[in-house]
């Protein structure tokens, strides 16, 4: 038996033992998502529940599942039974839940969301075929919500680590045929092919090379790479591993944002079990293969995503980026071979190798097989964590899984702020590389963001734009001083004082910084504009001739007012506001100064929100012109 | 500080790329990168203090004064700013008297921004200091200040 076959037996002993029926499990989503919307809160009163009544059950504390609208999310399984998820639980149905799934072994119906089980239970939908998880296919994310992801057995008994053990039987050079084989392309944006970076590398001169895991993940609408690694480390790690045996290096560095505390405590455990079981350190699996990973802590500056400005930084630099060639492959970190690969393309990594090229390009299409992870939020009903197979329409992204929008659609922004704002007529476009840049976006690193018609795609244009030129690291004048012209004049158009010749402007603008910058930041940076222009040019016309935002969104174009029928002089909003714009005694109809008014919106909140208000105070666009 | 500049440069050997995680211990211990700090690192990795500042300035991260009692970050992430994030943030600009990079005149609060915390379907979110305020309104955050008195 070999070390890893040893290891492999030992880990699904505790997995069963686990899972395997005879102990009572409750599963709580403990990722970033689901801590901020209370899951700790909801742990410690389950386990005062379980102790008032005695019962003995596990707590595994999980990654995201995907279901972020979820949150907090509490599973149950009986011993024997099927694992019934509970959603959005808050800490006082701890009881409940524990009196009448535990004691009198009946789920409270009214609150499960679905469950696991093998068999269809009556009334309860399985959590797989709800309508969020029903087109999707979960490879990567395949572990995610259901492992412990702080124990390295759970890994390894869920197929963790085979795909590094069939990959150590082979010759370097066929880990990267099968790579080039099963057509994997980086996930980090550009959708370079994997298979190709690596034989690059490996055919570089050098005794010394690097991997580098970019966790960076700059796009400021974006979490599929936190929640991968906080939901699934080992999967990141094998996959360096992976990438490290292949192109001949001995070292790894995971360059990760200081911002994800939780994700760089779960990979510092993670390294330290591997290194206790001899999958980190010198002769791997008793092979001769020697690798160590490094942690280096980004600090805070969206162009180190970029590969070379990555390295600089890890070199203890400014982080600007330099032209290319030499490509890092040729000389990346300290002037040695580097590949840097992406977080969800290593992730992706081991479950190719275990189950091989051809399995892989089952998913997919020819020219971009497998599946890609997407944020999906902004205004639509069910936002998270999914996975998709590439090929799939937009509209079945966010009409199906999604469940659209609450307002009509208006724009879906795939790429952050490198991408562009698709609309109506492009849902039926399929997400891949090549279509996605055709229609003038990117399919960038996985961020989605929907947008209804309460949602200002003018807004959205400079609100990203704004970002660039604040992230810019001024290397080259085009990106430093074009952006800064063009969110000028977005800001003049927002704010009501743009003109017609404006538009001439910024489309000139965009296309000279797409073109001459240095860098992939500045190039892209006039997507979201140059793509607004020509999707959305009636938005910009009206906000520039007629101080007009349909959406209500830009606020020197709003007004606040009250509907005299409506109010019932309840002296809330008076309370509220900050600058005594509203007056007006009790019971009688209050009175809105306009010249006072900040448009700070705590007046419209209260109105809408108390009960004994009308929801008297309403915002328009456009009214007195 | 002696005693804690060893603290300072254990598990370091004084190479090039040793300076920006030295800069992260130095804030993550002191909660910013001060002028002692500075002139300890100079001397541990031989290149000089404007150098240090050269890089520091660069990120985002680092910070040369003290930290106020109670830092408040509103995040202006996609997500956020599309359910509003940005009127969270003039209306504690208002109520404070600071913009973002500020702290008040008291040391009590400090304002920044940031850009996602990862909780997007929670939107709009921020953050003081540990604890984390999820689908905040205007109101709502008059009451959330209150309470770090
Ligand atoms: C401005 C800029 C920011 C980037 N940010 C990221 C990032 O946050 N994460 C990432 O993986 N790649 C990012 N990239 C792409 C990287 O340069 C690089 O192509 C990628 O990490 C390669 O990995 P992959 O082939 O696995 O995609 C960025 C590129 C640019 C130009
Ligand atoms: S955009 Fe605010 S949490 Fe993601």
């Amino acid at each position: 038996m070999t070390d890893f076959e040893r290891l492999k037996e030992q880990s699904i002993r505790e997995w069963t033992d686990l899972t395997g029926g005879t102990r009572a499990v409750i599963t709580l989503g403990t990722a970033s998502c689901g801590r901020a919307a209370g899951a700790m809160a909801v742990r410690r009163s389950i386990e005062e529940a379980l102790a008032k009544h005695g019962v003995e059950a596990r707590i595994l504390e999980v990654g995201c599942i995907g279901s972020c609208y979820l949150e907090p999310m509490v599973d149950v399984t009986l011993p024997g039974g099927p694992r019934f998820s509970y959603g959005n639980v808050q800490p006082a149905w701890a009881e409940r839940i524990v009196a009448s799934h535990f004691l009198e072994g009946k789920p409270l119906a009214s609150k499960v969301v679905g469950h696991f089980g093998r068999d269809a239970i009556e009334g309860i939908p399985g959590f797989f075929d709800l309508p969020m998880f029903a087109p999707q296919v979960r490879i990567v994310l395949k572990n995610c919500g259901f492992i412990d992801p702080e124990n390295l057995h759970h890994s390894i008994a869920n197929g963790g680590y085979a795909g590094l053990h069939k990959a150590l039987q082979k010759p370097p050079g066929d880990v990267i045929s099968e790579v080039e084989a099963a057509g994997l392309r980086g996930r980090g944006g550009a959708g370079f092919p994997t298979g190709r970076k690596w034989r690059f590398c490996s055919e570089a001169e050098g005794e010394m090379k690097y991997v580098i895991c970019n966790a960076d993940e700059g796009d400021p609408g974006a979490f599929m790479n936190r929640s991968l690694i906080e939901g699934d480390p080992h999967a990141v790690l094998e996959g360096m591993l992976i990438a490290g045996y292949a192109i001949g290096a001995s070292r790894g560095y995971v360059y990760i944002r200081a911002e994800y505390p939780l994700a760089i405590e779960r990979l510092k455990k993670a390294m330290a079990q591997m290194r206790a079981e001899g999958l980190l350190g010198e002769g791997i699996l008793g092979s001769p293969f020697s690798f160590d990973i490094g942690i280096k802590e980004g600090a805070g500056a969206f162009v180190c995503g970029e590969e070379t400005a990555l390295i600089a930084s890890i070199e203890g630099r400014r982080g600007m980026p330099r032209t290319r060639p030499p490509f890092p492959v040729q000389e990346g970190l300290h002037g040695r071979p580097t590949v840097i690969n992406n977080v969800e393309t290593l992730g992706t990594l081991p479950h190719i190798l275990r189950n091989g090229a051809a399995w892989y390009r089952g998913f997919g299409t020819e020219a971009n097989p497998g599946t890609k992870t997407f944020s999906l939020v902004g205004k639509i009903r069910r936002t998270g964590l999914i996975e998709v197979p590439l090929g799939m329409p937009l509209r079945k992204i966010i009409f199906d899984i999604g469940g659209g929008t609450l307002k009509p659609f208006r724009a879906v922004q795939t790429g952050g702020p490198s991408g562009g704002c698709l609309s109506e007529e492009f849902l039926d476009t399929p997400v891949g590389y090549e279509s996605l840049a055709k229609a003038g976006s990117i399919m960038g690193s996985g961020g989605l963001i929907v947008m209804d018609t309460d949602t200002c795609v003018v807004d959205i244009a400079r609100y990203f734009l704004d970002f660039i030129q604040k992230e810019s690291c001024g290397k080259c004048t085009p990106c430093r001083v074009g952006t800064r012209h063009m969110v000028e004049i977005l800001e003049r158009i927002t704010g009501g004082e743009g003109e017609l010749r404006d538009l001439d402007k910024l489309q000139l603008l965009a296309q000279t910084v797409k073109k001459t910058s240095l860098c992939g930041l500045g190039q892209t940076a006039p997507n979201p504009v140059l793509t607004t222009l020509a999707y959305f040019r009636s938005e910009y016309l009206q906000h520039i001739q007629e101080r007009y935002c349909s959406a209500v969104v830009c606020r020197p174009l709003l007004e606040y007012f009250i509907i005299p029928e409506k109010c019932t002089g309840c002296q809330r909003c008076v309370a509220a506001c900050p600058t005594g714009a509203i007056t007006g005694p009790r019971a009688e109809v209050h009175n809105l100064d306009a010249s006072k008014c900040i448009k700070c919106r705590s007046c419209y909140e209260i109105c809408r929100f108390e009960a004994i208000a009308g929801n008297a105070i309403q915002i328009r666009s456009g009214g007195g012109l | 500080m002696c005693a804690r500049a060893d603290l300072l440069f254990k598990d370091f050997r004084g190479e090039e790329g040793d300076l920006i995680p030295l800069l992260q211990r130095a804030q993550a211990t002191f909660g910013f990168v001060g002028p002692e700090a500075v002139g300890a690192i100079a001397r541990f990795l031989r290149i000089t203090e404007n150098q240090i500042y050269g890089v520091a300035s660069f990120y985002a991260q680092f910070r040369f004064t003290a930290p106020a009692r109670h830092g408040i970050k509103v995040c202006l992430g996609t997500a956020c700013h599309v359910k509003g994030g940005a009127i969270l943030l003039d209306s504690l600009e208002r109520d404070l008297g600071i913009a973002p990079g500020g702290k008040t005149p008291d040391d009590q609060f400090e304002l920044d921004r940031v850009a996602c915390l990862g909780c997007c379907a929670l939107a709009p979110v921020l953050t003081v200091d540990e604890d984390v305020y999820s689908s905040m309104t205007v109101n709502k955050l008059k009451e959330t200040l209150k309470r770090y008195d």
